[in-house]
């Protein structure tokens, strides 16, 4: 690593050219795994992330099946290639951390009282990581949830703020995330006005923590906006794809 | 009293449908006063309510449905049925043989682990599991056909106001469709060619059951592929 620092902000632009306010360019697309009951995949900068649900389904191992309510299981794991230097494949600690942090995040969203003794298995594999991957994964995930056809609240965004160079900004990087000095990551409700994830690393004041907290609620928004989309354009181009079908073969 | 999307327009899990007034339908709940969205799907205004027909789904039992599934497992007095849904369906003897259960019966010559059935539900237990029953008729062990998935939701589609779309394609393509309201259908024909076609015209009602004028559209899809074979 480079010993001298680096400056991360040079006249109000972030390294990749944003702004403060500005989350990164994001990519989602639902119902890209034929085999799940609902799917997504989300590019955010350079955060790639595949998210896969099962269920409502029996619950393997049964004695975990709760008799009034459906379980959410999630599992949040990065590919060996995700990073440099390559990572173990193995889940590490951090790993069985996240998962639980995302699934907490997910749950107030879901009817999970609709299915009692019922799993839902949601798996979030991070093929390529650029920091602020929880919220990437909360994100996808409540749209694959959506896709699969569980019966949601909401949906559920989330957005990460934190303090770089002195400077609050929205949507960390990575290169943010490890240099900066503080990193907020929020998950709410949108339409319901709910938080369902609110952690902080690092030291902000408290006038700091309310900016970046509004910060991550605008940036939420926007990432609704692509949520949304995501879901729609699935049968706008169905429609395209049946028609062309219907042509192409025979 | 206020519809706040227009009729059959796009909604996704959250969004405020009407405020107070209409009774929320399915896939909707209401809360404070205010009725959302709670499956993607197109909203639906009627007499008095707000509904979402969805565009995805998983199967939620009700008794009177036709179901297909596969025997998961075979118990002492019956058998644990896959229906795709939440929770395995529950089959008893005395609703398969219509005598009561004795023990020198053989449970497996009857149906046997990964037989495929037509079986009713004849009533959902209070933990939500549903209880089938082969007794009547076209119920039973599928004795040969092929199994095509859909999303519940669409079913109804599939099947048409008054089986009309359902009753189109079984004269178009003289196939014998049971269908299962778990999302499974069970098509057997004599031609396998004709079972091919109704495979992809199942596949496209699949990914256009939320446009306009489906009926038409597949009728002239049939006839579309039907011209072609005979050249």
């Amino acid at each position: 690593m480079n010993t001298a620092k680096r400056k991360l902000i040079v006249d109000e632009v972030r390294l990749d050219g944003r702004k403060f306010d500005d989350i990164r360019p994001m990519k989602i697309e639902s119902g890209v795994l034929p085999n799940a009951n609902g799917s997504s995949y989300l590019e955010q900068g350079r955060n790639k992330i595949l998210v896969g649900v099962f269920g409502p389904r029996e619950m393997h191992p049964k004695h975990l099946a709760d008799p009034h309510k459906a379980v959410l299981r999630c599992r949040y794991h990065m590919a060996p290639f995700s990073v440099d230097p390559r990572r173990s494949p193995a889940p590490s600690r951090r790993d069985t951390e996240l998962s639980m942090v995302i699934r907490n995040a997910l749950e107030p969203a879901i009817f999970l009282e609709r299915y009692p003794r019922a799993s839902i298995d949601a798996y979030a594999e991070i093929l390529e990581a650029d920091g602020s991957t929880r919220c990437a994964c909360i994100v996808a995930a409540s749209v694959a949830l959506v896709d699969a056809g569980i019966p949601m609240r909401d949906l559920v965004v989330a957005c990460s703020a934190g303090k770089v160079d002195g400077e609050i900004v929205l949507d960390l990087d990575d290169i943010e995330d490890k240099e900066g000095t503080a990193d907020l990551p929020v998950a709410y409700m949108p339409k319901l006005g709910k938080v369902t994830l609110l952690q902080m690393d690092g030291i902000l004041s408290p006038e700091e923590f309310d900016r970046a907290f509004q910060l991550t609620l605008e940036g939420g928004k926007k990432i609704y906006e692509f949520q949304r989309e995501a879901l729609k354009t699935k049968y706008a181009k169905q429609v395209e794809k049946g028609e062309k079908g219907s042509v192409e073969q025979v | 009293m206020s519809q706040l999307f227009e009729n059959r327009s796009f909604v996704v899990p959250g969004d405020v449908l009407a405020e107070g007034g209409l009774r929320p339908g399915e896939n909707t709940y209401r809360l404070q006063g205010k009725i959302y969205a709670a499956r993607v799907g197109l909203v639906e205004y009627s007499r008095g309510g707000v509904s979402v027909i969805a565009l995805e789904s998983n199967y939620e039992p009700r008794v009177g449905e036709i179901v297909i599934g596969t025997v998961m497992d075979v118990d002492l007095g019956g058998w644990r049925v896959d229906i795709e849904g939440s929770s395995p369906a529950l089959l008893n003897v005395s609703d398969v043989l219509d005598e009561p259960f004795k023990p020198e019966m053989v449970l497996p010559k009857v149906f046997d682990l990964g037989d495929v059935i037509v079986a009713r539900v004849v009533s959902v237990s209070r933990d939500g599991t549903p209880i089938l029953s082969t007794l009547g008729s076209n119920l039973g062990k599928v004795e040969k056909g092929r199994l095509v998935r859909m999303t519940p939701s669409k079913i109804p589609r599939l099947i048409g106001k008054k089986g009309s779309m359902v009753n189109m394609i079984l004269k178009e393509t003289g196939c014998q469709i049971v269908i299962g309201q778990n999302g499974i259908i069970l098509v057997s024909c004599k031609d396998s060619g004709m079972g091919d076609l109704v495979v992809r015209v199942m596949q496209k009602i699949e990914s256009e059951a939320h446009t306009t004028g489906l009926t038409n559209r597949i009728y002239e899809f049939i006839k579309e592929i039907k011209e072609k074979e005979k050249r």
